[in-house]
């Protein structure tokens, strides 16, 4: 395991699980983003055109429109046998300066506004990709993260793998009934986690905006209340200038507070869930297109048995060319769904466990913040 | 948006009237004299001629010869009494008898030097005896009765070590509209002089009417419990005031068992109406009063309220908007933790399932804490500021007063004149009866312009002190009230911090 795994990373000519996602700048309805990767000196130069730095890292400037290309030429790997049975790690949304609805809600979280979130799961895109052992195969990938040159913009012939193209028939089959217990179960289970996750995401980002609503309600009353500092000697009204000020910053400290727990939420589970989600998603297109395969599979095997003699030789050519494909695509898909499992249970946990942790932290510092507020107004004559 | 019931609006013509009633009401002018007592108490042993402090011989002995009088030169129309009115043998009906304080000026300026604050402070600690110390509380709201009649009963309890009271521990039954009819009774005597008498709480139809209904349901119990709170925080403040605190009235509700209803304060009775109508006629007045403000600290004051009341309003919408957030992320929360409960349930990972199930349950119990945190929001902040706005639109009346009874003096003034005038060509002319009658009038005048004097020297002096005190109970309230919040605020903290402390090696133990 451990040889056939250097030999599939020993492709791409950077460390694939430290390819970082720094910046994005935004142009308009351009968005451009920094992306470093550390070469890995222990790899040939794969091409003679490339970015390097003194510090042994590439420095390329990608646009949204890139990642795109990239996406493209990976679902376009015909040739890979069984390519259809990969899980492709999904590509987050583009934002658009006037969203419409249905793209905000396809954003999710992803579409608060906040880069540090978004460059974070564009960051995962990449590290998924150079991670998996087909893909990384791609030279897509190694011209994308170490061409100084932007790649090429040239768009590639449609393929089956765009989801819009599938047509409305074609979701009856998504009912089919399986051949295999194992795929069959997978798909029911998917069919409930995807729906669920999104659910679980949807309503998060829910809390998350009420929470910015709340900090920026704080922030107002805090403003607000410089309004009733009023000069003058007299004794009692400076008393009251003075609680009125040091209320305000009560509700200064309300706001951070709330702010915190808002980005927390966002940068960890937020995230976490939004790509979970998102994966499940891309696990059930998978899970779809082989169910195509085999609906086609079984048109073939009935096109061959009623075949006329005369046609019956060409038929069971086509049916053997299916259930070939048939095949890879199965055992593709069976080592995607065991590392998808593995990969996507340690992806929540970790964002389990940095939630809490991040969580745990501001609630500390708040206590703290409050309580010393609370000194203050005790100790007040 | 003040509650009629707590502006009374007596118009000139009106105040005449009164007047002289308010002068047979006061036969023995010698025993006040004796007295000397400065202006803002009524204290224990004024005369019984003054519905000041509690004397249970004042009920007993005197009130009908006193009070009698009072009805009749009262005329029925008069707005005040309407405002004012409240039915039962209470000194109630006095809006023309201010407590003694109002009368000794007329004994003349020898004792202009008690009408200083620092004396006032003084007498008042001598009268006093007893430090502060009484603690209302209004608990177990009960539905008495069915239907449209329904009412709920309010049980207000009195702890207390103060000599002014029967006992120091008690309790008594009380409806919504005796708290309104207290209010009316204490507006109508001390308003019009200067005090600034705590509104009532707004009285609410749409509120009551599910009450009545009988809907139990969480928006009847809210409406409830806030009446509770207002109707509490109402009698504390209104106790809190040093001359309220001994009324008659005050002391009657809070002890006796029985309290004859207030018919009056019905948002729909005659009363009501009328009390609309002088509202509106009060508004015209007042645009057209124009002082001639001699003292700047009241133009410094006026302008204090002015500002202080918008921007009180200001922060109130405010605070309401944050309690609405509040509440909605409640509501998220608790959608959220279902979310994630259904999440586990269809994991088939084990350990990220039973993680993912802890979650929604801290989820859960977090919910609870931002509707904790909401009802602080709103039980500490929003009700402060809104009662503050309500204490402040009564500030602004007794301002008013003052200027209606500057008004009042100039009238006097300048009728005195004309009559002046008026006498100097009778001179000229052959008719002694007439002369005699102008020579007359003038002395009454003369009378008057004096009483409008003293009565104008008195109410600013008593605003002066109660903006004072208003000022320091503002402070101590605004602290205290933010202390509870802000220990409510470190709380949910502690608790969140419990909360994550029992995650966190639950979402560990994933894998």
């Amino acid at each position: 395991m451990m040889e056939e795994a250097k030999d599939e990373a020993s492709v791409l000519s950077v460390h694939g699980d430290d390819i970082k996602v720094t910046e994005v700048l935004k142009d308009g309805d351009t968005l451009t983003f920094l992306i470093i990767s550390k070469k890995d000196r222990h790899k040939p130069v794969v091409s003679p055109v490339f970015q390097l730095s003194g510090t042994g890292e590439y420095h390329v400037d990608r646009t949204y429109d890139d990642f795109e290309w990239l996406q493209q030429h990976l679902f376009a790997q015909e040739d890979v046998p069984g390519i259809q049975g990969v899980i492709f790690p999904p590509l987050p949304a583009k934002p658009q300066v006037n969203a419409s609805a249905k793209t905000m809600k396809q954003l999710g979280i992803l579409g608060l506004g906040e880069w540090q979130p978004y460059c974070k799961a564009m960051e995962t895109f990449l590290r998924q990709v150079a991670a998996h052992s087909v893909l990384c195969r791609n030279k897509a990938v190694e011209v994308f993260l170490t061409s100084s040159a932007p790649p090429g913009r040239q768009k590639i012939r449609k393929n089956i793998f765009n989801r819009l193209s599938q047509a409305v028939e074609e979701m009856r089959k998504e009912g089919h009934k399986d051949v295999d217990e194992f795929f069959q179960t997978e798909r029911d289970r998917n069919l409930v986690l995807t729906s669920c996750t999104k659910t679980a995401a949807e309503k998060f980002l829910d809390m998350v905006l009420t929470e910015q609503k709340i900090a920026v309600a704080c922030g107002h009353f805090s403003a607000a209340l410089h309004l009733l500092v009023e000069p003058g000697e007299d004794a009692d009204k400076q008393a009251f200038s003075r609680v009125c000020v040091k209320l305000s910053e009560v509700f200064e400290s309300m706001k951070k507070n709330m702010t915190s727990v808002a980005e927390n939420n966002m940068s960890t589970l937020g995230l976490g869930l939004d790509l979970e989600s998102r994966h499940q998603e891309a696990e059930k297109e998978m899970l779809f297109r082989r169910t195509c395969k085999l609906v086609e599979l079984e048109s073939t095997k009935r096109n061959a048995e009623k075949a006329k003699p005369v046609k019956k030789l060409a038929m069971e050519e086509v049916k053997k060319a299916a259930e070939t494909e048939f095949e890879h695509i199965c055992r593709v898909a069976k080592q995607e769904i065991t590392r998808f499992e593995k990969v996507r249970v340690e992806m929540l946990q970790q964002a389990l466990v940095q939630w809490c942790e991040k969580q745990l932290l501001t609630a500390k510092e708040s206590a703290d913040q409050f309580n010393k507020h609370l000194q203050v107004f005790g100790g007040m004559a | 948006m003040a509650d009629t019931a707590r502006d009374p609006p007596p118009e000139h013509t009106d105040f005449h009237e009164l007047e002289d009633g308010e002068e047979d009401l006061f036969p023995e002018p010698t025993a006040t004299e004796e007295e000397s007592q400065p202006a803002s108490l009524p204290a224990e042993d004024i005369s019984t001629n003054s519905n000041g402090p509690k004397q249970d011989s004042l009920f007993d002995d005197d009130p009908e010869d006193l009070f009698a009088e009072a009805t009749e030169e009262v005329s029925l129309d008069s707005p005040e009494r309407d405002v004012l009115l409240s039915d039962g043998p209470s000194p109630a009906i006095t809006p023309i008898t201010p407590p003694t304080s109002v009368i000794t000026p007329r004994i003349g300026h020898a004792h202009d030097d008690m009408f200083t604050r620092s004396s006032f402070d003084e007498i008042e600690e001598e009268e006093g005896g007893d430090s502060f110390d009484i603690h209302i509380s209004v608990s177990d709201p009960e539905k008495v009765g069915d239907g449209m009649n329904a009412y709920m009963a309010y049980k207000v309890t009195t702890k207390t070590s103060m000599s002014l009271f029967k006992c120091s521990d008690f309790s008594v039954k009380r409806r919504f509209s005796d708290f309104l009819g207290l209010h009316s009774k204490l507006a109508s005597k001390y308003l019009h002089i200067g005090y600034i008498v705590p509104p009532a709480p707004e009285k609410s139809i749409v509120g009551m009417t599910k009450v009545k209904v009988g809907k139990e349901d969480q928006s009847s119990n809210e409406f409830v419990e806030k009446r509770r709170s207002a109707l509490e925080r109402y009698l504390m403040r209104t106790v809190k005031h040093p001359i309220l605190l001994k009324d008659p009235d005050v002391l009657q509700f809070l002890e006796s068992s029985e309290l004859p209803r207030a018919v009056s304060t019905q948002a729909l009775s005659s009363a009501g109406l009328l009390r609309m109508v002088n509202k509106a006629a009060d508004a015209v007045n007042k645009m057209t009063i124009k002082m001639n403000e001699s003292d700047a600290w009241f133009e410094e004051k006026q302008q204090h309220f002015e500002n202080l009341d918008v921007q009180l309003r200001k922060l109130h919408t405010s605070v309401e908007s944050l309690v609405c957030h509040r509440k909605e992320l409640s509501v998220n929360t608790a959608q959220f933790a279902k979310s994630a409960a259904m999440l586990g349930n269809s994991e088939d990972h084990t350990a990220l399932s039973r993680a993912l199930s802890q979650l929604a349950e801290v989820e859960e119990k977090i919910d609870q804490l931002h509707q904790d945190q909401a009802n602080a929001d709103f039980y500490l902040f929003s009700e402060l500021l809104g009662d503050y706005v309500r204490l402040i639109t009564a500030v602004k009346g007794v301002f008013d007063h003052r200027m209606k009874t500057w008004q009042k003096w100039q009238d006097s003034q300048m009728l005195l004149q004309k009559k002046r005038e008026a006498e100097a060509k009778l001179q000229f002319t052959n008719k002694p009866d007439k002369l005699q009658q102008a020579k007359d009038e003038i002395k009454e005048l003369e009378g008057k312009v004096q009483q409008g004097e003293r009565d104008f020297e008195q109410i600013s002096k008593i605003i002066r002190k109660e903006v004072s005190r208003f000022e320091k109970e503002r402070v101590k309230d605004f602290k205290s009230i933010i202390i509870k919040y802000l220990e409510s605020l470190v709380q949910t903290q502690q608790q969140l911090i419990k909360y994550w402390e029992a995650f966190l090696p639950e979402a560990k133990a994933i894998s």
